[in-house]
């Protein structure tokens, strides 16, 4: 395997919970709760979970759009959450990031060819010129006309708009994109569109994505590799295949037999979870998941699990495939 | 075979705004059996929210009106055998059967709960409209829904408010006042878009449960074909603001006529395979009233041929109980008369 691009090092990240008259802290969410993965050049990195597990919390904390806590994010062996803003600034042409809501992501009042041309002008890449050049160039890279260039965003449709976003983030020529949940926003059929243009820009410029999003069918699409977040954790990682063929985590199974099947008929065996998430201010001691796992033990209750490699390259963060002695840092 | 409690028949809800009147809904016939689950599919702006919404009379008014067709329904337990025309009946009618005989749950179980009643009035809400029962009866029977939709510690939390609930919980509550009059006919309208996968599972069980418990038909509208082959006997296809595809679900998810039906399942990225690329439909979904002359999907549609940008496809009978709108099958079945 290739070196890794970014490395992510017990990443934590605690939002402050105040109350009371003069807003003392009161308390901690904690959003990321001590994460570690790699992401190697090229691949592409699935994260998934629920709503209010942390996953969009890591994508914005890796590019420190929200400042980590703790831990470490390495970029190609560079720790960038020890960068002063102007070497940050200059580091953020190297990793981009494309947002959910292509309606809310758009400056409305400004042109097409001003949203893209700004990473330009803020990287001080071109003359006017070349810029304007550039933005037609792009635009049609991802699917659209390069006199749309000249339009304003209300005027193009939900899924024009995120290759909009996409375009952005491409225009700098980054290594790494952070996809927020991409396509959540978009209609089927149009998500099939944006996902196909995503694969082969990803080709075309060899790039390398973090592609974090709920939707387990879409992540096992475009995934080398798979995350799944549960409560500020990581509970599971391994290669796209293997989590679907072999999930370990009791979340992980879960979670797959939840998703409906659109084939009438494969039938299988559903596992329903009871109750909700808990919530991430107060999380249970122990595993995080513990209040719902069907397999939960006395030791689930108390102590939390390690993040270990129970098999190559497949992590997991349960007491079920504790191996003994050693498990500090075998994540190669 | 089972009557239909609900028929709508050409239903067209059209919008009078300043750019003109929008067909949101236009020309949509379909029925519902006693017991069934009827599935509405469809993407955005392709008129399956504002269907739900003139069966229960909740089009806004203006500028939305109901400008043709019926929308029939067969009252079960009572005397009268023939239908009544929800279209044409008397406000205080409606306000008979809203909520009592077809209840509705909503999308957002965050903003369809009223933040300032407890849940038990507002489960109460609906029993005192539409049933005599004493204050006490009432509260022993929202405590009984309560724990009929599984929701633990009912007696507490039927004093407790909306905020205090989860969003799962929230619609747990949506279904309960739903469920609380014994409707014949329950309209969900993405019943669990807004919910998380491992909710959406539950409460996918929760309805299926009513369902075959209560009898009660469920008019489900949904954009996601999973939840639709896990839920439904029978499903419409809507595009544009017109049926363009009705069968039984086995029939529409694994042989599909319609070519939009095709493309929107070619384009779903599969669980048990794996694919180097996707198949997708070119172009966007049409804005409501953009299209005037021929098929609606003509211009999306990879079999498109003159015919279908000069003249609008019949409804065609393929076999029995499936239909679909395309003038591709026109050989193979004969032009239904409605």
């Amino acid at each position: 395997m290739s070196k890794p691009l970014l490395e992510v090092k017990k990443l934590k990240k605690y939002f402050d919970v105040t109350g009371g008259v003069f807003s003392r802290k009161v308390g901690d969410v904690k959003a990321v709760d001590d994460v570690s993965f790699d992401v190697y050049q090229g691949e592409v990195l699935g994260i998934v979970g629920e709503s209010g597990c942390g996953k969009s919390t890591t994508g914005k904390a890796l590019l420190r759009l929200i400042e980590p806590t703790e831990g470490q994010v390495l970029f190609e062996g560079k720790d960038i959450t020890k960068m002063n803003p102007e070497e940050m600034r200059k580091m953020r042409r190297d990793m981009q990031i494309i947002f959910q809501d292509p309606y809310a992501s758009l400056n409305p009042r400004h042109k097409v060819e001003k949203i893209l041309g700004e990473p330009l002008l803020i990287h001080g890449i071109g003359d006017k010129a070349e810029r304007k050049k550039k933005v037609k160039e792009i635009l049609e890279i991802v699917g659209l006309r390069g006199e749309q260039a000249a339009s304003y965003p209300h005027q193009f449709s939900g899924g024009q708009r995120q290759r909009i976003g996409i375009a952005r983030a491409l225009i700098v020529n980054p290594k790494l994109i952070v996809c927020d949940e991409p396509v959540s926003a978009l209609d089927v059929s149009i998500q099939s569109q944006i996902l196909n243009l995503m694969d082969d820009l990803q080709d075309k410029f060899g790039l390398t994505y973090v592609f974090i999003a709920h939707d387990l069918s879409v992540v096992k699409h475009i995934s080398d590799r798979i995350g799944v977040m549960y409560l500020g954790r990581m509970v599971e990682l391994t290669s796209n295949e293997q989590l679907y063929d072999e999930p370990l985590h009791p979340y992980t199974k879960s979670l797959l037999s939840s998703i409906p099947n659109p084939d009438p008929d494969i039938k299988k065996e559903r596992m329903i979870l009871e109750g909700d998430v808990p919530s991430p201010s107060n999380p249970p001691a122990g595993c995080a998941f513990h209040t719902r796992c069907p397999e939960c033990m006395d030791i689930c209750r108390s102590v939390r699990p390690e993040f270990q490699e129970v098999s190559v390259n497949h992590f997991v963060a349960c007491h079920l495939y504790e191996v003994d002695g050693d498990n500090s840092d075998q994540e190669q | 075979m089972k009557k239909p409690v609900l028929e709508i028949n050409n239903l067209q809800t059209h919008f009078f705004t300043d750019r003109g009147e929008i067909p949101a809904v236009d020309d949509v016939s379909f029925f519902i059996r006693e017991g069934e689950v009827l599935g509405i599919v469809g993407e955005s702006g392709c008129g399956k929210s504002v269907t739900s919404l003139s069966i229960m009379g909740l089009v806004p008014s203006p500028p939305g009106k109901i400008v043709g067709g019926n929308i029939l329904f067969r009252e079960q337990h009572s005397t009268k055998e023939e239908t009544e025309n929800l279209v044409n009946v008397s406000s205080k009618r409606m306000r008979q059967i809203r909520g009592n005989k077809i209840a509705m749950i909503f999308q957002e179980p965050m903003t369809s709960l009223d933040p300032l009643f407890s849940i038990g009035f507002q489960i109460t809400e609906a029993l005192n409209n539409h049933q005599n029962l004493s204050k006490k009866e009432a509260r022993k029977k929202a405590i009984e829904m309560l724990n009929l939709v599984g929701i633990p510690r009912a007696e507490q939390i039927v004093d407790e408010y909306p905020h205090q609930l989860s969003g799962g919980m929230r619609q747990r509550v949506m279904i309960a006042i739903a469920m609380s009059c014994d409707p014949e006919v329950l309209v969900a309208d993405e019943p669990t878009t807004a919910l998380d996968v491992t909710i959406q599972a539950q409460i996918l069980e929760l309805m299926k449960k009513l369902n075959r418990e209560k009898g009660t038909a469920i008019l489900l509208i949904t954009h996601d074909l999973g939840v639709v082959s896990e839920m439904c006997d029978r499903v419409c296809v809507m595009y544009a603001g017109k049926v363009v595809e009705e069968g039984d679900v086995r029939t529409i998810l694994k042989f599909p006529k319609h070519p939009y039906t095709r493309g929107l399942l070619r384009s779903l990225p599969k669980m048990h395979e794996k694919q180097e690329r996707l198949y997708s439909i070119p172009g966007n979904v049409p804005k409501p009233g953009s299209i005037t002359d021929g098929c609606r999907f003509a211009a999306r549609c990879s079999e498109v041929f003159d015919r279908c940008y000069k003249e609008d496809p019949e409804l065609l009978t393929l076999s029995e109980g499936h239909t679909c709108r395309c003038f591709l099958y026109e050989k193979e079945g004969d032009v239904q008369h409605v």
